[in-house]
């Protein structure tokens, strides 16, 4: 921008570019799309090439917990984009409150995802198990498949929490506030790709009855 | 002149009000349940895509109102598009890669 060099002193005119930044944001959001969509198309062809194991596998997973962890995510994704008008309203203590609900809410999805895995390993259902090997192909392709997809996707949620406890820290100490809150912005956004690639989890891996 | 005025500024000027966000989650919260209990009964080869129907339009929900994708710019829409067409063109070319084996 030639503007800054017309005599204006540095203090008065912030070089600043936030519509840039989110879409730096996005770009990178593409590339996670990318990442999960090459195993959403393995997913696609292996259970094209094996309905019956595939709908057989998915009866042992808990419908339930995964309704709740669903319910949990979305609720998530409501606080953190409610924390941006509370940022641009300048409300500091409420952004602050619903940040943290969702790193709480983060957690929550983390402890109920390491009781389902806890309970898959300890019936025998863990990728290379005794167990597993014995079934038909495609039920070790399924499972497979299901411990590396909400695999990386928990390990997104872990990345999603540490993003999210550093924009808290930052408004707490004020450098993130009702003019300036870009990170916060991106931040959310990170937030709301981890809910949407569980949106396509969800029945794809536990609804397929 | 507004053009000018935005870029200067450059933040984000919509603010959306907490209850259309509000309204947005117990949308979200609906299309679950449907999809839930639409698990329960036999569909046959519609499982699949009123399973993916139900998926796409929560996160339409998402990406255009939590994530301000419709306040944004056009640029915004394009890229998102243009990502979206090229997961497209691998599965669609992995399909007839495999049908065709």
């Amino acid at each position: 921008m030639s503007g800054t060099s017309h005599g204006i002193p540095a203090e008065a005119h912030v070089h600043r570019d936030d519509t840039g930044s989110r879409l730096g944001m996005w770009l990178f959001l593409f590339t996670e799309l990318i990442l999960f969509g090459g195993l959403f198309i393995v997913y696609a062809v292996y259970r094209f090439s094996h309905p019956d194991a595939f709908h057989l596998a998915a009866a042992e997973l808990n419908t339930f917990v995964g309704t709740v962890n669903t319910i949990i995510l979305l609720t998530s994704s409501l606080t953190v984009a409610m924390s941006i008008t509370a940022m641009q309203e300048g409300r500091k203590a409420f952004a602050l409150t619903l940040v943290g609900l969702t790193i709480a809410l983060a957690l929550a999805f983390l402890v109920n995802k390491y009781f389902e895995w806890g309970h898959k390993f300890d019936v025998g259902i863990y990728p290379g198990s005794p167990e597993l090997l014995s079934q038909p192909q495609g039920v070790i392709l399924y499972f497979g498949l299901y411990f590396i997809m909400t695999g990386l996707h928990a390990l997104h949620v872990i990345i999603g929490m540490a993003v999210l406890m550093y924009v808290f820290n930052a408004i707490r100490r004020g450098t993130i506030h009702a003019t300036s809150y870009v990170r916060l912005e991106s931040g959310a956004l990170y937030w709301h790709l981890v809910d949407i690639i569980w949106i396509f989890l969800f029945p794809l891996f536990y609804l397929l009855h | 002149m507004h053009d000018d005025a935005t870029a200067q500024q450059s933040q984000t000027t919509h603010t959306v009000p907490y209850s259309q966000y509000v309204l947005i989650w117990f949308g979200l919260l609906a299309l679950t349940a449907l999809t839930v209990s639409l698990a329960g009964i036999e569909l046959g080869r519609w499982v699949i895509i009123t399973a993916l129907t139900i998926a796409s339009i929560k996160s339409l929900l998402v990406l255009n109102i939590f994530m301000h994708l419709r306040f944004e710019d056009r640029v915004f829409r394009m890229f998102a598009l243009v990502a979206f067409v090229t997961l497209v063109i691998f599965l669609v070319l992995t399909f007839f890669d495999y049908a065709f084996h």
